[in-house]
C-alpha cells in the first residue's frame, strides 16, 4: 500500500468504528439484535481487559489483540477503534471549516508526559486497590458511551418524538414517540465535563486530550516506545519543509530536527499524506541504531504516589457514605433500602462494581429503562454505574438483554431459563402504606404485574372498612427474583406500600409450583 | 371529534347494529337489513367448539355481519389485550388469530382504516411483537399503534360517576367511527376477572389513579362512559389463575368459546358464567349493571347460542 493510502484506508476503519459504537448507543427501537455488540465492541481495550480479568476467555481477548497491534504498528487504536479519538477528529474536522484559512493548524509542542502518566498510574493503584472509579473517569470508550447515551440520545429522541407528533397530526402513525424517563441531571456533570473538555482542546490542539488526560492513550504510548515498525523521518527524502508538522495533531513531529516522537504519535497517517517527497516511512525499529532517551526519573513522580495513596484512602472512607434509598410508610418511620440491587447476571454488587465501566451501553439496551446510572447508590467509587431503578421501569421477566451487551463482563451472559430464578433482591410489604388496608379497597396491582406470583392476593378483613370480599398481597420470596414489578407498579401516594430490598450477593429463587388444572369439555352447554 | 359527538356516534352505531341485525337462529339464511322489523335482535351471541376466525365469522354473521357496524370509508380502532410479554398460548393476550380476523372483516366492509393498539404493562414493543399481534394486524392490512406515550392521550371529562370525574383517553378512541373492543377473558388478581369493562384500561394513561381510588367502581364508571361498538370476548384459551400474567401455559385451559355483544355488561356477566364464577360476585359487574351501564341479568337477555 502506498504510504498515502494509509490516511485514506484510516479514515475509513475510523469511521466503520464510530458509527457502529454510536449506533449500539442510540438504537433505541431495539431493531438490532443484542448479540451484534459484542462483535462491534470485541477491540475496545478497557471493557475487554476487565472482562479478561475475571473470564481468562477468547471472547474477553480484544485487548491482547490491540496491544500486539500496538507492539507492531503504534497506537492503531487510538486512531481507528477508539471511538471518542475519532469524535475528537470529527470535531476538529467540523472546526476547522469554520476558522480562517491559511492559518497554520498543528506545531510540535513537548510531551506533557507528567501529567499523562500520573493519570495512568493514578488509574492502575485505583485499580489494582480494587476499584473501577478512574478506570470509569478516564476510559475514551465508556466516557465516548455515555456522551452518546446521556446527552445525544436524549436530544434524537426529542427530534423522534417531535417528528411523530408532526406526523400523527396527520394521522401517521409510522414514527412512535418514545417516553423518555429521563437521567439524574447531576450525572450529567460528567459527560459534560468532557465534552466540553473535548470540544476545546479537539478544536485547538488537535489529540492533546489523548495525550495528557487519556490512560489509554499514555498506556499505549508508553508500549510504542517498543514497537517494531515506527514512524520515522527518512533523512535522506526528507527536506524539512514542515508540511508534516502542520498536519501533526499529536504535534509529535518536530520538522526541524527531523524527530518523531512516537510514543505520542495516533497513527493518522495524515504525515504520509501531506509529505511531497515520501518523506516518512515505517521503520523496523529492531536493526537501526534507535536510542530512546532516556526516561526523566524526577522525585514528583514519588510524591505523587504516595499523594494518590492518600487520596485512596479517602476515597475508601468516602466510598461507605453511601446514599439511603428511602421508602417510607405513610406519615411514619422511614424503610430504608440498604443496597443498591444491580442487575441479573452480576453475581453480587462486588463484581458488579469492581467489573463495570460505566459505559451506559445496557442503559441505552435496557427496553424498560430501569436500569439507570447511580449516583450514590453504590457508594462514591460506584459512581455512574447503572442500578436497577424501579422508579424508571422494572425487569423485564422474559429479558435479558443488559447480559447480551455489557462489554466488561459486569453482566455476564446468561441463559434467559437461568436468569428467570435469579434472585437480584426480595420483595417487602408494607401494610400500612397498602390502599387495601388505608382505603378499604381492591387494588392489586403489585400481584397483576408479579411474573411468578410471589405477590398474591389473599381474602382479608379489614378492621376499619366492611368492604366484602377484600383481598391484600402477601408475599413468598422463596420464589421473588426481584425484578421490580410490583413496587413500580405500586399505586400509593406518596410512599410506595411494596418494594424490592438488594440481595447484595444475588441467590436463586425457587420455581412457582406447578399444578395441573383440570380439562374443560369445549363440547358441553353454555352456562347461561 | 368532541366527547359528545363520539358518544353519539357509539351510541349511534349501536342502534344501528340493532335495527338492523338479521334472523337469529339461522345463521345461515342472513335476511337483508331491516327486513324483519319484529324480531327482537339479539343482545349477545355466543359461540363454541371452533378456532378462534370461525367462531368469530359465526358469531358476526347472526349479528347481520361485519357491515352492520363498520361503514365504507369509515375509521375502526380495535383494542385488543396486548398487555403482556408472553407467546400466544399463554393466553395472556388476546388471539392473533381472533385480531386479524375482525381486522380482515373490517377491511372487506370497505374500512379506511383499522387501528390497534393497547397500553400495555410489560414493555410494549416487546408484547406487540411476542404476543404475535403485530405480526397479525400488519398482515391483515391494519396498523398497529403506539399507546405508550402520554402524548397520545386527551384529558376527557366524565360525568354523574360515582369515583372517575375525568380521564386521560387515547385519542384513536375519542377520534375513530367505530370502537371493536377484544378482550380475552382471564383470571385477574387485581379485579378478581378481567374482560370487556377491565380491558378498557387499557385505553387510559393513568391506571395507578383507579387502583388507588377503588379499582371497582372506577372500571363501572368509565364503563358508564365509553362504549364499544361492539365487544368480542377471546374465550378460546383461558387463564384460569395466576392472572392477568400467568406464571406458565399450566395455568391456562382450552374452552374454545367466544362472545359478541355490544352490551359490555352482558359480555362481561356471560364471560363470568363461563369463567365458573357468578357475575354478582365480581364487584364492577354488579355496580356497572346497578349504573345502567348494560344488563348483567343473562335470564332476561336475547342470546343465540351457537356451536360448531
Amino acid at each position: 500500500m502506498k504510504p498515502a493510502l494509509l490516511k485514506k484506508f484510516r479514515v475509513v476503519i475510523s469511521l466503520l468504528f464510530f458509527v457502529f459504537t454510536a449506533i449500539l448507543f442510540l438504537d433505541f427501537s431495539f431493531s438490532l439484535p443484542s448479540e451484534i455488540s459484542g462483535t462491534v465492541l470485541y477491540l475496545q481495550l478497557v471493557p475487554s481487559l476487565v472482562k479478561f480479568l475475571q473470564l481468562v476467555a477468547l471472547s474477553a481477548a480484544g485487548f491482547i489483540f490491540v496491544m500486539a497491534l500496538t507492539l507492531l504498528f503504534g497506537r492503531v487504536y487510538c486512531s481507528t477503534i477508539c471511538p471518542l479519538g475519532t469524535l475528537q477528529d470529527v470535531i476538529s474536522y467540523i472546526s476547522k471549516k469554520f476558522k480562517k484559512k491559511k492559518k497554520r493548524r498543528f506545531v510540535f509542542s513537548h510531551a506533557n508526559n507528567r501529567l499523562r502518566y500520573s493519570i495512568l498510574l493514578l488509574t492502575i493503584i485505583v485499580f489494582v486497590s480494587g476499584s473501577l472509579f478512574a478506570v470509569n473517569l478516564f476510559d475514551p470508550y465508556s466516557n465516548f458511551g455515555r456522551i452518546v447515551n446521556n446527552l445525544a440520545r436524549p436530544v434524537m429522541l426529542g427530534i423522534n418524538n417531535a417528528l411523530a407528533f408532526a406526523l400523527e397530526s396527520i394521522n401517521i402513525y409510522l414514527i412512535y414517540p418514545v417516553e423518555f424517563k429521563g437521567l439524574d441531571i447531576t450525572l450529567l456533570i460528567v459527560p459534560i465535563v468532557i465534552l466540553g473538555l473535548l470540544l476545546w482542546l479537539a478544536s485547538t490542539k488537535g489529540r492533546l486530550y489523548c495525550n495528557t488526560v487519556c490512560p489509554v492513550g499514555a498506556l499505549l504510548g508508553f508500549m510504542s516506545k517498543f514497537s517494531l515498525f515506527k514512524i520515522v523521518v527518512d533523512e535522506k527524502s526528507c527536506t524539512g519543509c514542515g508540511a508534516c508538522e502542520k498536519v501533526c495533531k499529536s504535534s509529535c513531529i518536530e520538522s526541524k530536527n527531523k524527530y518523531v516522537d512516537f510514543t505520542r504519535c495516533v497513527s493518522c497517517f495524515n504525515c504520509f499524506d501531506s509529505c511531497p517527497t515520501n518523506g516518512l516511512k515505517y521503520e523496523f525499529a529492531l536493526k537501526p541504531k534507535v536510542k530512546f532517551k532516556d526516561v526523566e526519573i524526577d522525585l514528583s513522580k514519588r510524591n505523587f504516589i504516595s499523594s494518590t495513596l492518600v487520596y485512596l484512602f479517602g476515597l475508601t472512607t468516602l466510598a461507605k457514605a453511601q446514599k439511603q434509598i428511602e421508602v417510607y410508610k405513610d406519615n411514619t418511620v422511614p424503610v430504608i433500602k440498604k443496597n443498591a440491587v444491580s442487575p441479573p447476571g452480576s453475581i453480587s454488587i462486588d463484581h458488579f462494581t469492581d467489573s463495570c465501566t460505566a459505559c451506559h451501553l445496557c442503559v441505552s439496551a435496557c427496553p424498560t429503562q430501569v436500569l439507570q446510572p447511580s449516583f450514590l447508590e453504590y457508594g462514591f467509587l460506584g459512581m455512574l454505574q447503572p442500578h436497577m431503578d424501579n422508579k424508571s421501569g422494572f425487569c423485564n421477566f422474559e429479558c435479558k438483554i443488559c447480559s447480551d451487551v455489557c462489554p466488561s463482563g459486569a453482566i455476564l451472559p446468561v441463559k434467559l431459563d437461568d436468569k428467570k430464578l435469579i434472585q437480584i433482591g426480595k420483595v417487602n410489604f408494607i401494610k400500612e402504606n397498602c390502599v387495601v388496608e388505608t382505603q378499604g379497597t381492591d387494588c392489586g396491582a403489585c400481584s397483576e404485574h408479579c411474573p411468578t406470583k410471589a405477590v398474591k392476593m389473599e381474602p382479608y378483613v379489614n378492621p376499619n372498612f366492611p368492604t366484602p370480599n377484600l383481598r391484600i398481597p402477601t408475599i413468598n420470596d422463596e420464589i421473588c427474583v426481584g425484578c421490580g414489578a410490583c413496587e413500580f407498579a405500586c399505586p400509593t401516594k406518596p410512599y410506595k406500600a411494596i418494594y424490592v430490598e438488594s440481595n447484595p450477593v444475588h441467590l436463586t429463587a425457587k420455581k412457582p409450583e406447578v399444578e395441573e388444572l383440570e380439562p374443560v369439555d369445549t363440547e358441553e352447554d353454555f352456562p347461561f | 371529534m368532541d366527547r359528545r359527538e363520539f358518544i353519539k356516534k357509539s351510541v349511534g352505531a349501536g342502534i344501528a347494529a340493532g335495527a338492523f341485525m338479521s334472523v337469529g337462529g339461522f345463521p345461515n339464511i342472513i335476511a337483508k337489513p331491516g327486513t324483519n322489523p319484529t324480531f327482537k335482535p339479539y343482545d349477545l351471541v355466543a359461540v363454541r367448539g371452533g378456532e378462534p376466525g370461525a367462531m368469530f365469522d359465526k358469531g358476526i354473521e347472526s349479528l347481520g355481519g361485519i357491515k352492520q357496524f363498520v361503514k365504507p370509508n369509515q375509521t375502526v380502532v380495535v383494542k385488543p389485550n396486548i398487555g403482556w410479554d408472553t407467546s400466544p398460548e399463554r393466553a395472556a393476550n388476546t388471539n392473533p388469530e381472533l385480531v386479524a380476523r375482525i381486522i380482515q372483516q373490517c377491511k372487506n366492509a370497505g374500512a379506511k382504516d383499522v387501528y390497534v393498539f393497547d397500553h400495555t404493562c410489560d414493555t410494549w414493543t416487546r408484547t406487540y411483537k411476542n404476543s404475535g399481534i403485530e405480526k397479525a394486524v400488519n398482515d391483515a392490512g391494519g396498523t398497529i399503534v403506539s399507546g405508550d406515550s402520554e402524548g397520545y392521550y386527551q384529558e376527557v371529562e366524565i360525568k354523574g360517576t360515582k369515583k372517575l370525574k375525568s380521564a386521560k383517553v387515547h385519542e384513536l378512541i375519542l377520534n375513530s367511527d367505530v370502537f371493536i373492543n377484544v378482550p380475552v377473558l382471564k383470571h385477574h388478581s387485581s379485579a378478581s376477572l378481567t374482560v370487556a369493562m377491565k380491558n378498557l384500561m387499557g385505553v387510559v394513561w393513568d391506571r395507578r389513579f383507579w387502583h388507588r381510588n377503588d379499582l371497582h367502581q372506577c372500571i363501572a364508571d368509565y364503563a358508564t362512559y365509553n362504549k364499544p361498538t361492539l365487544n368480542v370476548v377471546d374465550a378460546y384459551a383461558v387463564m384460569k389463575r395466576n392472572g392477568p400474567r400467568g406464571v406458565s401455559q399450566a395455568d391456562v385451559v382450552t374452552m374454545k368459546s367466544l362472545l359478541i355483544s355490544t352490551d359490555m355488561v352482558a359480555a362481561d356477566a356471560a364471560a363470568a358464567k363461563m369463567f365458573g364464577v357468578e357475575p354478582d360476585q365480581i364487584p364492577y359487574i354488579k355496580i356497572a349493571h346497578e349504573m345502567k351501564a348494560g344488563r348483567m341479568d343473562l335470564e332476561n337477555l336475547n342470546i343465540d347460542r351457537i356451536k360448531i
